[in-house]
């Protein structure tokens, strides 16, 4: 692995995600830092507040207590149900993230505890396919919050994701029913939900679980939304304001219980759990 | 008739033009003519229609919208307005009427049929007041114990900057969640165009049915070859991918059924249309009715949505 190196992300379609050099270079403000010092600051850049995009295991080990967790659901593999091909047949574009990722798919599902209350944990990783939702994405976020509804313990979703996964059709937009019929369910029963919406959240998963939570949480400076800015500005044919769909914006239009940042976000799921969930 | 239209559907419209100027006159010899050769050329163009092909029908600006299909289908509507917080949205009607002489909520994108109207009615993209007052209607409906039959028929809900400031997504994931629980019968049609997260919005039935020249899609065949193919140009072939059609949305067991269209499609006899659709959803309806117990609804519906999808594990 290089030393130095910051278009390694670029190439992957990740734009802040940190590269595994010894040095990063933030986007926010241009800095050279050294990796540790991003690493150790729950990858936010200490200098400017940049937070850097993660993966769902750094986000797992992150939220829950001791960094420990138990993976669920991790069996549940992508099909190619329709035999999709663009440039690239579907079966290929799987097998090459699965190969560079070492995940089956956008979405890690762990039990542990945050804050010693018992939880789930659903984190998805942006780096496989643009965090894109398909059949499994939402079976196993189903699964988890029909297993909390059955357990009785909370849900904490981390969206990270460019919407619905085109490659899946209209089987990736019935993923949004699935999950919201679950959480339905789940609301039912008085068991919390926290969604934490990380940059970028955008498309069927905004339209659908991320904006579900009893609390919505965004981190600083996340792009959410239903659109993407650039079907906007083409649509209305003109630029966007500074500032638009972004976590202060939506909280601003009242979307966002708060914006947290990362540094903060465990201590502030633990308090929102222990202020809402009958243990 | 000046409509643009798809050049391939050009001569079966010519030809059922000239045979209704035929029919004017009475049955005759040249109507019996035409009748032929319109089923013929109905026949052989319709034989195999390409999914673009099916989106441009599903796109005809002479389809029967929502407001036709009530009035083909039911008597005294009487339409409501308003979220009861921002605004009213002409994208999306909502209201109550007679189907069988039984009273119905029904819900579902306008489209409009000349310029003015279209701008008016956004082109049938709603914004989150549409489907904040479509979600206002279904919980009448389900106050009121009647069921609720929604016409599909969207580009898509509005990409626009007020739409996002009122919560676009917000609204949309709420109308999926509360639909979930919703103690009354649900039928979703898709009768033109299903576009993605803006037709899910009012879809999450105990029944979804399709007519046969509608389409149902995660994104449109254009905004996924931009992406994908990084050229809009190449729609055809993204419209060939997304397995759009109703006969495929009928092998992935997403649709319950696909509800016939007259002969060379329902803009050539929107009242047959209807009449069609009528008397698939009398039949579902009957079905539904005989469910008396809101529990067992409800887990159906549940395990209709929760089966969707496909994966190894």
């Amino acid at each position: 692995m290089a030393l130095f190196d910051s278009s390694a992300s670029k190439k992957k379609g990740g734009r802040s995600s940190v590269p595994d050099g010894l040095w990063v270079k933030c986007d926010g403000c241009r800095e050279i830092l050294y990796h540790r010092e991003v690493s150790g600051n729950a990858f936010v850049c200490p200098r400017c507040g940049h937070h850097f995009r993660i993966s769902a295991r750094e986000r797992l080990t992150m939220l829950f207590d001791n960094g420990r967790y138990k993976e669920l659901f991790a069996k549940v593999r992508p099909t190619d149900p329709l035999e999709f091909v663009d440039s690239r047949p579907y079966k290929e574009r799987l097998k090459a993230y699965q190969k560079r990722l070492k995940v089956h798919d956008a979405l890690l599902v762990g039990r542990g505890t945050i804050g010693e209350i018992p939880a789930i944990v659903a984190a998805m990783e942006y780096a496989f396919m643009g965090g894109s939702m398909g059949s499994v994405v939402g079976e196993k976020l189903t699964s988890a919050a029909e297993r909390c509804r059955q357990r009785r313990i909370p849900l904490v979703t981390v969206a990270c994701s460019g919407g619905a996964r085109m490659q899946e059709g209209v089987l990736s937009l019935m993923q949004m029913a699935k999950i919201s019929s679950a959480l339905a369910r789940l609301r039912e029963e008085g068991i919390p939900f926290v969604s934490v919406l990380t940059d970028p959240t955008t498309g069927g998963v905004t339209a659908s679980f991320a904006m579900l939570g009893d609390v919505n949480i965004g981190e600083p400076g996340a792009l959410i939304g239903f659109a993407g800015p650039r079907v906007i500005e083409q649509t209305i044919r003109q630029s966007l304001p500074e500032g638009f769909q972004r976590s202060e914006f939506l909280l601003e239009h009242g979307m966002l219980d708060m914006v947290v940042p990362r540094q903060e976000l465990k201590d502030t799921i633990a308090r929102c759990l222990r202020l809402l969930h009958a243990a | 008739m000046a409509t643009p239209t798809a050049p391939f559907l050009e001569p079966i419209e010519r030809l059922a033009e000239s045979l209704k100027e035929a029919r004017r006159h009475g049955e005759s010899e040249e109507a019996a003519r035409l009748a032929a050769r319109f089923e013929q050329a109905v026949k052989e163009t319709f034989r195999s229609l390409t999914p673009w092909q099916q989106c441009q029908i599903a796109r005809h600006p002479e389809r029967p919208y929502t407001l036709d299909f009530i009035h083909g289908m039911m008597t005294e509507f009487v339409e409501l307005h308003g979220d009861r917080t921002f605004a009213d949205d002409p994208a999306i009607v909502a209201g109550f009427a007679l189907f069988d002489g039984q009273p119905v909520a029904v819900i579902g994108h306008q489209k409009g049929r000349d310029t003015t109207e279209k701008v008016r009615r956004n082109f049938g993209m709603p914004r989150p007041e549409g489907y904040r007052k479509a979600l206002r209607v279904m919980q009448m409906a389900e106050r009121f114990g009647r069921p609720v039959i929604t016409l599909i028929d969207t580009p898509g809900a509005y990409p626009g900057i007020d739409a996002e400031e009122r919560g676009q997504a917000e609204a949309i994931a709420r109308n999926l969640r509360e639909m979930a629980l919703l103690k009354v019968p649900i039928i979703a049609v898709v009768t033109g165009e299903g576009g993605s997260g803006g037709a899910l919005a009012l879809s999450v039935a105990d029944r979804i049915l399709m007519l046969e020249h509608a389409v149902y899609s995660v994104i449109s065949p254009e905004g996924c070859a931009a992406i994908l193919w990084k050229d809009q140009s190449r729609a055809e072939d993204a419209a060939q991918a997304l397995r759009l059609t109703a006969a495929d949305l009928k092998r992935l067991g997403v649709i319950d059924e696909i509800v016939p269209e007259p002969p060379g499609g329902a803009q050539l006899d929107p009242s047959r249309a209807a009449e069609l659709l009528s008397s698939s959803l009398r039949r579902h309806l009957k079905e539904l009715r005989r469910v008396k117990k809101p529990n067992l609804l409800l887990a159906r519906r549940y395990r209709k949505f929760r089966t969707m999808g496909e994966f190894v594990q």
